[in-house]
């Protein structure tokens, strides 16, 4: 039996999410720390960084430590009609870290859906996604936003790149005042950058924000909203409901991700902890037919939350002297143990070992 | 409880008053002395005065969960927040100002120096020209007048400063505003605090 108390949050949370998976069929994915480098510059947008470990095989080929789970997974796979493959992985990716500009060992879990999949894995992966949250923190909110909306809008607006990379930009900020500033340095009228607004400001509360976006979702967005509303009525059924909210402010790369994408937040950690949505566009880049639905736990996240920081590290310092007899000592120890209680044997006391009661082992010491 | 990042300085107190009157009142912050943090129980807010450049980092790391930060800041650190509304306070542009006179050899490397690297860089690579970026931490003025750098990026405000050291705005690159914005998490779960502030505070700069 494991005891949870020794457990760090993170690790706690990997064993609960991994039971969680199993249970909705996902099987476990295990690769190799290695793969060849060619994966990864092909696709290095898609990447959280373009920074990545190399080193050359002893046959010389150039091979990298993995940045990313995912591209592993599509790449190994093979499209089997009317079958989805659904894999969890709790794997260590190789970043440069955003802080310290080094590079990091981070732990990542997560889960992919990939093969003929339609609404219903979709919604069964928001629904992995928020019970993740559930089981990593009390207060949690899953973020959803629909690139087929965006990019339809963004499209009967303006066929301009740079326009459509800033305003999304924009978007995602939250920055409304920015997106008017570039509305009218590219001469987009004024009803155009109403219906732009319609991201920024309409966020929240699902109907609300459905009802807030019908005006704006007539033309080529339509089937987008549609299946945006289809989605909502799903998850108003889920367990979590109330936790699931629409914000256009989740904008993954659309070079890669297409309809619903997600984010998820956790009261006390300061960036989202879990990021997915359906990434069919990365598939045919890859070269596959099939459809894809995935999110990644950012586990290394999790240390923020605060672990109720322990007075003590262990219940008891129990000072011995040489001369004592040693197996009295063990048997003495094993006493404390078999009470539950934790103890580290030393020869004397020092402020480095914080001990919740010491006890002097023999006459002799007590003396001392 | 509310936690609000303020520039230090004139900017930070004028910013202070709007959140004032927005009904977020601190009065132990008008106290004359060298704390940094102030706190108000019953309006559930904490304010913190820090570096204007750091504004964004406490943001951006959730210790606070709005702030108030230059354009500057905020285009050249890049940071991962959400950018509520223009104060339209602390106006000034960013431009390239270079010794009166001065001639733009395009077959040389342009030398640069300035305090916003990534600006300069972004700047330059959008109009194609290759330069070298020189970083400095203050006093860009006289990088030109001793040869150091050819032209420097920086924020002009009167442009005294610039005429004073016998320099010239050759170029703008932006126009630059002072900010309010608002930690990713902490807008999804105080989001009524935060939303009654920034619509407060619009109210304010209309």
């Amino acid at each position: 039996m494991i005891d949870e108390k020794i457990l760090k949050n993170e690790e706690k949370a990997i064993f609960s999410l991994r039971s969680l998976y199993k249970k909705y069929g996902y099987l476990p994915y295990k690769m190799s720390k290695f793969e060849e480098y060619e994966l990864y510059i092909r696709n290095k947008d898609f990447l959280v960084s373009d920074r990545i470990i190399t080193f050359n095989d002893t046959n010389g080929k150039l091979m990298a430590l993995k940045p990313d789970v995912t591209l592993s997974i599509i790449k190994n796979g093979e499209d089997v009609s009317g079958y989805k493959q659904k894999v969890y992985y709790n794997e260590n990716v190789y970043r440069v870290s955003e802080s310290t500009k080094h590079y990091k060992e981070i732990m990542q879990t997560g889960l992919e859906c990939i093969g003929e999949i339609d609404l219903y894995d979709v919604f069964e992966t928001i629904t992995l996604a928020v019970r993740s949250l559930e089981i990593i923190g009390e207060k949690f909110v899953l973020e959803i936003s629909h690139l087929g909306i965006l990019s339809a809008v963004m499209s009967e607006i303006s066929n301009n790149e740079i326009f459509s990379k800033k305003a999304i930009d924009f978007i995602s900020q939250k920055n409304a005042h920015d997106l008017k500033r570039l509305c009218e340095e590219y001469e987009v009228e004024d009803a155009d950058y109403e219906k732009l607004a319609v991201f920024v400001k309409s966020y929240g509360e699902r109907k609300q924000v459905l009802e807030e976006l019908k005006g704006v979702c007539l033309g080529a967005a339509k089937q987008s909203y549609d299946e945006f509303c289809e989605i909502s009525k799903m998850i108003d059924e889920c367990e979590y409901s109330d936790n699931i909210i629409f914000d256009f402010s989740v904008v993954n790369d659309m070079n890669y991700y297409n309809s619903i994408v997600f984010k998820g937040f956790i009261d006390g950690i300061c960036d989202g902890v879990i990021a997915g949505g359906r990434y069919d566009k990365l598939m045919r880049k890859m070269g596959r037919k099939s459809g894809a639905v995935g999110f990644a736990v950012y586990t290394d996240l999790l240390e923020q939350l605060q672990n109720k920081k322990s007075e003590y590290d262990v219940d008891v310092v129990l000072i011995y002297n040489e001369k004592d007899d040693k197996i009295k000592l063990k048997n003495e120890v094993e006493k404390y143990i078999e009470n539950g209680k934790t103890v580290s044997v030393q020869k004397s006391v020092t402020s480095n070992l914080r001990g919740r009661e010491t006890v002097y082992f023999g006459k002799e010491n007590k003396d001392a | 409880m509310l936690n609000v990042a303020l520039p230090k300085g004139r900017l930070g107190e004028k910013v202070y008053a709007m959140f004032e009157k927005a009904g977020f009142e601190c009065p132990s912050i008008k106290e004359k002395n060298r704390k940094l943090i102030f706190e108000n129980e019953e309006k559930q807010v904490r304010y913190f005065w820090v570096k204007p450049s750091d504004v964004s980092i406490y943001v951006e790391r959730g210790a606070a969960d709005i702030g108030v930060v230059g354009k500057d800041i905020l285009l050249e650190y890049s940071p991962d927040i959400y950018e509520l509304l223009d104060l339209d306070m602390g106006k000034c542009k960013m431009a390239v100002a270079a010794p009166k006179g001065f001639y733009d050899d395009s077959e040389r490397t342009l030398k640069v120096a300035t305090k916003f690297s990534k600006i300069a860089s972004d700047y330059y690579s959008s109009i194609g020209r290759e330069i070298d970026i020189i970083k400095l931490n203050g006093s860009i003025e006289i990088a030109p007048i001793l040869g150091l750098s050819d032209v420097i990026v920086d924020i002009v405000e009167t442009g005294v400063t610039l005429k004073e050291n016998n320099l010239e705005v050759v170029n703008s690159i932006l126009d630059i505003s002072t900010r309010l914005i608002a930690n990713k998490t902490s807008f999804k779960f105080k989001s009524k605090e935060i939303e009654r502030l920034a619509e407060s505070i619009k109210e304010q700069i209309k």
